[in-house]
């Protein structure tokens, strides 16, 4: 077992809390440099994929988990990036400059949705988002003069000063330090005063009002990092796919996007991590499976769906804390070994909170 | 005017599906404040199991109709008792969470039925491709399709209506949506209400998707037509039963005004064009209560 000391205030807000922490994550640092080298190109693929969702993950995170405002419509911020990034570039833009305008393109958007949570929220709000990703995905299939509408977008590979990134090593590299950068910067963010305020109106907003906390401010600015982020990695998904097509950003990738952030834990960063790559894994698991597994299960197309099914209601009602919550409890187990007991980590008894006035 | 006239009436029918899912989601949120995504799916559940009683058992169709309400009813309340009620008391977000989950698996499992889940069938119902002139010879057009869902519909308003009113389970219900812990004090059976109120919500979703089947088909993926039921409920106001019917009315008619008047890709929009637009302008809705929260 470790003893921490804090000694001064400063320790409090450590991004490391001990040598430990500081060990164990230059190991994982050094042992995702090199896996490049040491995997197969396709996994390196589905690493990348699992760098972009992360961005993802932790871009709605920072809304849903430490903000507590429900969006059900975030692949519409995707798609601002994705398209923004892809129309930019064959105009000819420099990576760096077209990069930054997805994301400030996204966040403007994401202010713009970011308005009506300013007189609505909950269910009300989750819908309202649910709209927004409507009538986005409806206004780039329309839009073909710029994105091509139904029939696709064709995005090339890209530069980054001047240096080519045309093979899937410098892909992954790329990613993992952009993943590495909005990490980074959200954690930074989260232990700033706008961060604690993200999660004083998560935890009550009456209270946060009460303490000062100028919700609309806060509540649109999370809504425009969020969205921001998320269009960060919609950038590097056009580059990655180099083909967009609007049914990329449907609905059903929305939700996709929120099964990620259950499965992998609400309320955390490691939680978007877990997901992402949790769910790259388990849809290339899938893809295995279905080859072995008899042809009149396996080629069912119905298959995938009944799994995310089973696995999002699993961990639900088996796992409130997702991944994250499991890996904090094992860990617990085996730092106060043998004094671990069963009801550590029980929720405490919620009674119903009603947003009705009573 | 008649052709607008045509289209109203056209709106009305289409809105009144609209309108039941919408019910169903109303019902749910005001007995528990969750809302349920998988409506659309036990719609499409509905739809399905109408055709396997009606294909398979060859039973008639209004027979049909009714065995597979009771069936629906059946696995609505089922659903409460094995996902639900472990999830009583935890907020609203992980009870959507958990109805995205059951609409997946619904999705998922029905497609999976060999030979029958991915194709697009056909309900056999008796009323099909007639025709009803309405004043005159050269008066409005309406299929009997249309018909029956208008009618049906104001029949099931009409008989919730009478059950809130006048039943003493329905007075049980409106209690519990009250207030639960009150109710809960005066002995009414909250968990058997709610599980009620899910078997209800299921039941209704199916009956809008048997009204559904002869215009559109039943499919699999029909349940995505349950996503513009939202917006209904939303314009209704979460809370109001009449509101979910007017609400699902208003979209129904604009859609079909808007496809007609507004340029291609307006249609699928519209819906969610009005709830914006509803939100900014009234979050409570048509017929809303209050929404401030006592501390």
């Amino acid at each position: 077992m470790r003893f921490l000391f804090k000694t001064d205030y400063q320790r409090d807000i450590r991004l490391f809390k001990h040598g430990g922490q500081m060990f164990w994550y230059s190991a994982l640092a050094l042992a995702l440099i090199a896996a490049p080298w040491l995997l197969s190109s396709y996994w390196v693929s589905q690493f990348i994929f699992i760098w972009i969702y992360a961005i993802v993950s932790v871009g709605l995170m920072l809304l849903v988990g430490f903000t507590g405002q429900v969006s059900i419509g975030h692949a519409a911020f995707l798609a601002m990036g994705a398209y923004t990034e892809g129309y930019l570039y064959s105009l000819g833009w420099p990576f760096a400059l077209s990069l930054t305008f997805a994301a400030l393109i996204a966040g403007i958007t994401g202010i713009i949705v970011g308005l009506p949570a300013l007189r609505v929220k909950g269910m009300y709000l989750a819908i309202a988002t649910l709209a927004f990703g409507f009538i986005v995905e409806e206004g780039v299939t329309r839009a073909d003069g710029i994105t091509g509408g139904n029939s696709g977008m064709m995005v090339g590979s890209l530069q980054v000063f001047g240096l080519p990134i045309d093979s899937e090593q410098r892909m992954y590299y790329l990613c993992l330090f952009i993943l590495a950068l909005v990490v980074l910067g959200v954690m930074n963010l989260l232990r700033s005063p706008t961060g604690r305020a993200f999660v004083a109106i998560r935890d009550s907003e009456i209270s946060a009002q009460s303490m000062g906390i100028n919700l609309a401010y806060y509540k649109t600015t999370a809504f425009a990092l969020s969205a921001a982020i998320t269009g960060i990695a919609g950038a590097l998904y056009a580059h990655k796919l180099r083909f967009l097509s609007p049914e990329q950003f449907t609905f059903l990738q929305s939700i996709e996007l929120l099964i990620i952030l259950v499965v992998g834990g609400i309320g955390s960063i490691y939680g978007a991590i877990f997901g992402a790559a949790f769910w790259i894994v388990v849809q290339q698991l899938i893809v295995i499976a279905k080859d072995w597994l008899p042809p009149a299960i396996g080629q069912q197309t119905g298959l995938q769906p009944t799994i995310f099914g089973l696995i999002l209601i699993a961990f639900i009602l088996f796992e409130p804390m997702g991944l994250y919550g499991r890996w904090l409890k094992i860990r617990t187990y085996f730092q106060l070994f043998p004094f671990y007991r069963k009801g550590m980590f029980r929720r405490q008894k919620s009674y119903m909170k009603s947003e009705r006035l009573k | 005017m008649l052709q607008f006239l045509q289209l109203v009436a056209s709106g009305i029918a289409q809105g009144c599906i609209y309108g039941l899912i919408a019910l169903g989601f109303v019902l749910i949120y005001k007995a528990t404040e969750a809302v349920s995504f998988a409506q659309g799916d036990l719609m499409m559940l509905g739809g399905f199991i109408g055709l396997a009683t009606t294909v398979v058992m060859g039973m008639p169709f209004w027979i049909a109709f009714i065995a597979t309400l009771i069936v629906m009813l059946l696995v609505g309340m089922l659903l409460e008792r094995a996902v639900l009620r472990p999830l009583l008391g935890h907020p609203s977000f992980t009870v959507v969470m958990v109805t995205i989950g059951i609409g997946f698996l619904s999705r998922g499992l029905v497609t999976m039925i060999p030979f029958w889940g991915t194709e697009t069938h056909v309900l056999p119902v008796p009323y099909r491709d007639e025709i009803v002139r309405v004043g005159g010879k050269d008066g409005l057009i309406m299929s009997m399709e249309h018909i029956v869902v208008i009618a049906v519909t104001a029949l099931l308003m009409a008989a919730l209506y009478l059950l809130f009113k006048h039943t003493k389970i329905g007075i049980a219900m409106k209690a519990t949506s009250q207030n639960q812990l009150a109710a809960f004090y005066m002995g009414i059976p909250v968990r058997r209400i709610n599980m009620l109120v899910w078997g209800i919500a299921a039941a209704v979703a199916a009956c809008a998707g048997l009204l559904l089947a002869p215009i559109t088909f039943v499919h699999a993926n029909m349940g995505f037509v349950g996503l513009k039921a939202f917006p209904a409920a939303v314009i209704g106001g979460f809370g109001s039963i009449p509101g979910a019917l007017v609400g699902g009315l208003i979209i129904g008619v604009v859609e079909m005004l808007s496809g007609f008047y507004l340029p291609e890709g307006f249609k699928d929009i519209a819906a969610y064009v009005v709830v914006l637009i509803m939100l900014a302008v009234k979050p409570t809705g048509l017929f809303g209560e209050n929404l401030s929260k006592r501390v």
